[in-house]
C-alpha cells in the first residue's frame, strides 16, 4: 500500500464526527478612514507612507531620500517613476540582483488593519526583486485601500491563482533578546506610495 | 526524560530565570495589546476553531482536493507516513538536482523529523536562515520556542558566538550590530543555495496553494533565488478555502508576537518560473491523534506560541526542559500522545491555571487536555511507584471524613514537635524549596462549629 493510501486510510478510520464549515459572511472591523488607519499602522511598524497626486510627486519624494540619491542600482517597473537602470529581462540568474539598491514596484491593494500591501511578485521575471532590494518602494492605487483581511481576500482573484505576498513594512527581526531590529535579510526600509 | 529535574537545573540560575520569564511576559503583553485592538477577536477565535474542526472531520477529502489542485499548478505532492520517509523524500529531490547547499526557513516540522542531521550525514550543507534558528544551529542546539527559537540566549552569548563563527568584534553584543553581521553572512548563504526548504503555515485545499509567514523575508529569499523549493507540512495544516486565510492571518501574528501581521505572508501557487516546487505531506502520528476524542483538538494548533508565552511553568523552566520539538502547554499534550511513558512528567508541568486556553486563538482546551492526560497516565500505571502510592494515600484520606479528621488532628499535634530532619527530607517534595506553613492550633471544622454555636 502506498504511503498516500495508508495515510488516507488511517484518517478515515479515525475521522472525528462531522462539524460544519462556518460561512464567514462577516466583514470584520471597518474604519471610517481606512487610508488614515493604514498610514498609522504602517508607520508604527517601521514603514513610510506617502500620498502622491501623480507619478511626478513620487519622483520628487524619491529625490529627498538619501538611499535613493546614493543608489547605484535601481529597478523600477512603474512607468515614469525613478531612474531605473536594471533590466530584469536581460538578467538570467536572479542572483545577479544581489546588490540591488532600490526596487520601485507595484502593489495591488493596501490593508488598513495591519499595514500590509498585497503584491504580485510572480508577474516579474525575477520575483526576488521584492525581497532582495536594500530598499523597497511600493506604488499602490490610492483607491485600493481596504479595512481588513476579510475584505482584502474578497478582492483577490483565486480562480487563476498566482504567486503573491502581503508585505507589511520592512524586513525585521527580534530574535536577539527581543530587541526589534529593522532590516533583517530583506529590505531595510519600505515606502508605500498611495497614488491618486 | 524528567521535567522536574530539567527545570531544577534551569531555575538554579535565579537571575536568568527571571530574565527569561520577563522576556516572555513582554511578548504576552504585546499580544494582549494587539488582541484588544480587534473588537471581533472572540468571533475570530470561534470561526478559526470551527474551520479547523470542520477540516479535521473531512481531512481526507481536503488533502485529496489540495493534491489535485496543487498538481494542476505543476506542484509535485509527496506523502510521508513518518519522519524517516519525509527525510528520504527530501533527500531524493535534492540528490536529483545535485544540491549541496540548502537555505531553510523556519519549520518546526523539519525539526520534528530531524532533517538537518539527516541531510548533513549525506554531505549536504543546510543553513537555517531565520536569525533565531541560525543562532541555535550555530550553537549546536535546538530551538527552545517555536516562534522565538533563541529566546533563552543572551545577547552577550550571541556576540561571543558570532565572534567565533563569523568574526564579529570581540565583546560586541549590540543586537543591531549582530543582526547586521548575520544579514551579510546569511545573504552569502542565499547566494550559494541551490534549493530552498520551507515549512507551511496554511495550505489551501480549493486552490492548491500554501502560505508561509516570516518577518525576515528569509523564506522568500530562499525560495526565489534557487530554482528548487521543497515545502514540508503536517497534514493538519490544511484549510478549505482561500477566504479562511482572512481569519487565520488576522489571529496568527497577533497571538504570536503582538504584530498585526507578519512582514511577509507569501502565497505560493505553483513553482517559480523555470523552477520546481515540491510539497511533502507528513502524517507522523497525526492521523492517529485524530481518532483520540479527548486530544484531537490539539490538531487545531497553528503554532503561534501564545500558550508558551503565557505559561507560568514554561516561562520559568525554559523550552529545553521539555526535551520536545514543541515545548510548553501544547507540546505537553502532543508529546505524550507519541510516547506517554517517556513524556509522562509533562502534563504535570502545569498549574492548571488555564491561561493557555484563554489565549489560544483556535480555542484548544489545553488545560483540560493536560488534566485528561494526568488521568490517563495514572490509569495506564505509568507514574512511578512513589507517586502512585502518594496519590492512593491522598485519595483515601480525602475520601473518608473520619480518616481526614484523624490525620488533621495528628498532624496539628505532632508536626510542630518533630525534629526538622523528620519533616524536611526526601519524602517531602513540597518542603524541598519552601517552609511548611505553621500548623493551625485548631481545625477549620472546629472553628466553624464554634461560630455556629455562637450565633
Amino acid at each position: 500500500m502506498s504511503s498516500k493510501s495508508q495515510i488516507l486510510k488511517s484518517i478515515r478510520r479515525n475521522a472525528p464526527p462531522a462539524a460544519e464549515l462556518p460561512p464567514l459572511a462577516g466583514t470584520g472591523i471597518e474604519y471610517p478612514d481606512p487610508t488614515a488607519q493604514f498610514i498609522d499602522v504602517l508607520t508604527a511598524i517601521g514603514g513610510t507612507v506617502v500620498q502622491a497626486e501623480n507619478t511626478a510627486a513620487i519622483g520628487q519624494h524619491l529625490e529627498t531620500l538619501d538611499v535613493y540619491r546614493d543608489a547605484t542600482r535601481v529597478l523600477s517597473t512603474i512607468d515614469g517613476v525613478g531612474k531605473s537602470n536594471v533590466d530584469l529581462d536581460a538578467i538570467n540568474d536572479p542572483k545577479e540582483l544581489m546588490n540591488l539598491d532600490i526596487a520601485i514596484l507595484p502593489g495591488e491593494l493596501a490593508v488598513a488593519e495591519n499595514g500590509a500591501v498585497w503584491t504580485l511578485p510572480g508577474k516579474l521575471k525575477h520575483r526576488v526583486a521584492y525581497y532582495l532590494a536594500e530598499h523597497l518602494m511600493l506604488v499602490v492605487p490610492a483607491d485600493r485601500v481596504v479595512s481588513n483581511m476579510h475584505l482584502a481576500y474578497r478582492e483577490i482573484d483565486f480562480t487563476n491563482p498566482q504567486y503573491g505576498t502581503f508585505i507589511s513594512g520592512p524586513s525585521k527581526t527580534a530574535d536577539i533578546e527581543q530587541s526589534l531590529v529593522i532590516g533583517a535579510q530583506g529590505p531595510r526600509s519600505t515606502v508605500v506610495y498611495l497614488l491618486s | 526524560m524528567d521535567h522536574p529535574t530539567n527545570a531544577s537545573a534551569f531555575v538554579a540560575d535565579e537571575e536568568r530565570t527571571h530574565w527569561h520569564d520577563k522576556a516572555l511576559w513582554f511578548v504576552r503583553s504585546k499580544r494582549d495589546k494587539a488582541v484588544h485592538s480587534v473588537p471581533e477577536w472572540e468571533e475570530l477565535r470561534a470561526a478559526a476553531s470551527q474551520v479547523k474542526l470542520h477540516t479535521m472531520s473531512q481531512l481526507d477529502h481536503y488533502l485529496e482536493e489540495f493534491e489535485r489542485n496543487a498538481t494542476k499548478l505543476g506542484v509535485h505532492v509527496h506523502w510521508a507516513v513518518d519522519g524517516d520517509e519525509h527525510n528520504r523524500i527530501v533527500y531524493s529531490i535534492l540528490e536529483k538536482h545535485k544540491v549541496r547547499h540548502v537555505a531553510k526557513s523556519k519549520s518546526m516540522l523539519t525539526e520534528e523529523c530531524h532533517l538537518n542531521p539527516y541531510l548533513e550525514a549525506h554531505g549536504i550543507e543546510i543553513t537555517d536562515t531565520d536569525l533565531g534558528e541560525w543562532i541555535v544551529q550555530l550553537r549546536g542546539e535546538t530551538p527552545s520556542h517555536i516562534v522565538l527559537p533563541a529566546i533563552h540566549i543572551k545577547k552577550e552569548e550571541v556576540g561571543q558566538l558570532f565572534h567565533e563563527k563569523i568574526g564579529t568584534d570581540e565583546g560586541a553584543s549590540d543586537p543591531k550590530y549582530l543582526t547586521e553581521a548575520s544579514r551579510h553572512a546569511l545573504r552569502k548563504k542565499f547566494a550559494q543555495a541551490q534549493a530552498g526548504i520551507t515549512g507551511v503555515n496554511f495550505a489551501i485545499a480549493e486552490t492548491g496553494g500554501f502560505v508561509v509567514c516570516t518577518n525576515e523575508g528569509n523564506a522568500d529569499l530562499g525560495t526565489s533565488l534557487p530554482p528548487v523549493h521543497i515545502a514540508c507540512m503536517g497534514i493538519e495544516k490544511i484549510i478549505p478555502r482561500a477566504k479562511d486565510l482572512g481569519v487565520f492571518l488576522r489571529i496568527l501574528a497577533r497571538s504570536a508576537t503582538g504584530q498585526p501581521i507578519t512582514t511577509y505572508s507569501t502565497h505560493f501557487h505553483g513553482p517559480m518560473r523555470g523552477g520546481e516546487l515540491h510539497v511533502v505531506l507528513l502524517d507522523n502520528g497525526r492521523s492517529k491523534l485524530l481518532g483520540e476524542e479527548k486530544y484531537r483538538r490539539s490538531l487545531n494548533c497553528i503554532r503561534c506560541g501564545a500558550c508558551m508565552n503565557t505559561c507560568p511553568v514554561y516561562r520559568r523552566s525554559g523550552g529545553h526542559s521539555y526535551e520536545t520539538t514543541v515545548p510548553g502547554p501544547i507540546g505537553s499534550i502532543l508529546a505524550p500522545s507519541k510516547d506517554a511513558a517517556e513524556f509522562y512528567t509533562l502534563p504535570f508541568a502545569c498549574s492548571l491555571c488555564g491561561s493557555c486556553s484563554d489565549v489560544c486563538p483556535v480555542k484548544i482546551d489545553l488545560h483540560h487536555q493536560l488534566l485528561h492526560w494526568r488521568g490517563d497516565i495514572a490509569q495506564r500505571r505509568i507514574l512511578p511507584w512513589r507517586k502512585r502510592m502518594e496519590m492512593k494515600l491522598g485519595s483515601r484520606v480525602l475520601r473518608h471524613t473520619w480518616l481526614f479528621r484523624i490525620a488533621g488532628g495528628v498532624g496539628r499535634w505532632l508536626l510542630p514537635k518533630l525534629p526538622r530532619f523528620l519533616v524536611y527530607n526526601r519524602l517531602n517534595s513540597w518542603g524541598k524549596q519552601r517552609e511548611m506553613p505553621p500548623m493551625a492550633k485548631r481545625s477549620f471544622r472546629a472553628m466553624y462549629q464554634d461560630r455556629k454555636r455562637g450565633e
